[in-house]
């Protein structure tokens, strides 16, 4: 499936910048759109050290520990096939804490090990897990309680009240992340069976 | 903005006064978990190039705009706000891109506009799907994505929905 999606992406942009012409755009985007991506590695590169550096202190000293069973009540229900006081655990929730926060970046790092993390505890390596998924719905759901980038936009903008859509953000985050679980927990229902025995 | 300023680094206190306190080696800790950074950051490395490289080659075709313009007369009928379009589409696919956007919106109908403020919610409060799908799969080798995406892009839509309904409610 990852497979189509970027084949899609590419075949189409490629195709239709033919179409219309503009092959000029297409033929440099390519070329720097490649080299686009050492820069970006570049960012993420420190913050990711410098997370997983932190991270690593957290867990020797047993914070991550306290932090998954304290709010594992909550993520158990949502995460029923990981053990419990599995590491995974500990790893979701600061991903959710930190996204919380408005820290995007540094909810990453937690969020690529907690997927390896569940990687582990996966039976077909090839497929995603059911955790994987409600992980990843939460993720792009993205709760998050003060939009850091959306309120500076605004700022500049010249808003009289930049963080006046706080409320109404958290709503709606909130609504549409509830959302996302239901659907979630339907689609597992109806696939289950397809997937027991793969 | 001055409560983000101090979130990052109580958490980064707390983080290490507890390490202290339980009396953890936090430098040398500290420094394995930057190595174990720098070792993951190369292995996700493959996966980001190939994103950017085909959704980069996918927006610049500009293909949406042009999509946005043909769909547009269906959306009036709707009743949809057709100038929220653009980022609709954007946001679940690149999170710079759909930044612009936010930005050229803002500054073409206006901070305290009601398409502003919806812009403004729908920026906020979803992520960029299918970047985070790509990464997050692609890091550990995951072919079959299964039913992820649906859900993934039918929440980002309720998002889009319930974001013009709770700014006519609240503004």
């Amino acid at each position: 499936m990852v497979n189509y999606i970027w084949a899609f992406f590419v075949i189409v942009g490629i195709l239709y910048s033919f179409l219309v012409g503009n092959t000029d755009i297409i033929n440099t985007e390519i070329i720097s759109s490649a080299s686009s991506s050492i820069n970006m590695i570049l960012t993420i590169l420190p913050i990711m050290c410098l997370w997983l550096g932190l991270m690593n202190i957290a867990k020797e000293s047993g914070m991550l520990d306290i932090m998954s069973k304290k709010i594992s009540p909550v993520i158990k229900i949502l995460f029923p096939e990981i053990p419990k006081n599995h590491e995974a655990l500990g790893l979701i929730s600061s991903n959710i804490i930190m996204n919380m926060l408005g820290l995007g970046n540094a909810a990453t790092p937690f969020g690529l090990k907690a997927m390896k993390s569940m990687q582990s505890l996966n039976k077909n390596k090839d497929a995603a897990s059911r955790s994987m998924i409600t992980f990843l719905v939460i993720n792009t759901a993205s709760v998050t309680i003060i939009p850091t980038t959306v309120i500076s936009f605004r700022l500049i903008n010249g808003a009289s009240n930049p963080a006046d859509i706080v409320l109404a953000s958290i709503i709606t985050t909130v609504l549409s992340c509830l959302f996302g679980l239901v659907l979630d927990r339907i689609c597992y229902l109806i696939w289950r069976r397809k997937y027991v025995y793969s | 903005m001055y409560i983000a300023n101090i979130i990052l680094p109580l958490i980064v206190l707390f983080i290490v006064i507890y390490g202290i306190y339980k009396k953890v080696n936090v430098f040398d800790v500290f420094i394995e978990g930057v190595k174990e950074g720098l070792s993951m950051t190369l292995q996700i490395f493959p996966t980001i190039l190939a994103m950017i490289v085909s959704i980069n080659i996918f927006l610049k075709s500009n293909i949406l705009q042009d999509i946005t313009i043909y769909l547009k007369p269906l959306f009036d009928i709707l009743k949809f706000p057709s100038e929220i379009l653009p980022l609709a589409i954007l946001r679940p696919i690149s999170g710079s891109s759909s930044l612009i956007m936010l930005n050229n919106i803002l500054s073409t109908y206006g901070v305290d506009s009601y398409i502003g403020r919806v812009a403004s919610v729908i920026q906020g409060s979803t992520d960029t799907t299918i970047y985070i799908l790509g990464l997050y799969f692609g890091s550990i080798g995951i072919k079959k994505i299964r039913y992820s995406l649906l859900v993934g892009l039918l929440s980002d839509l309720s998002c889009i929905i319930i974001s013009l309904i709770v700014v006519s409610i609240l503004f």
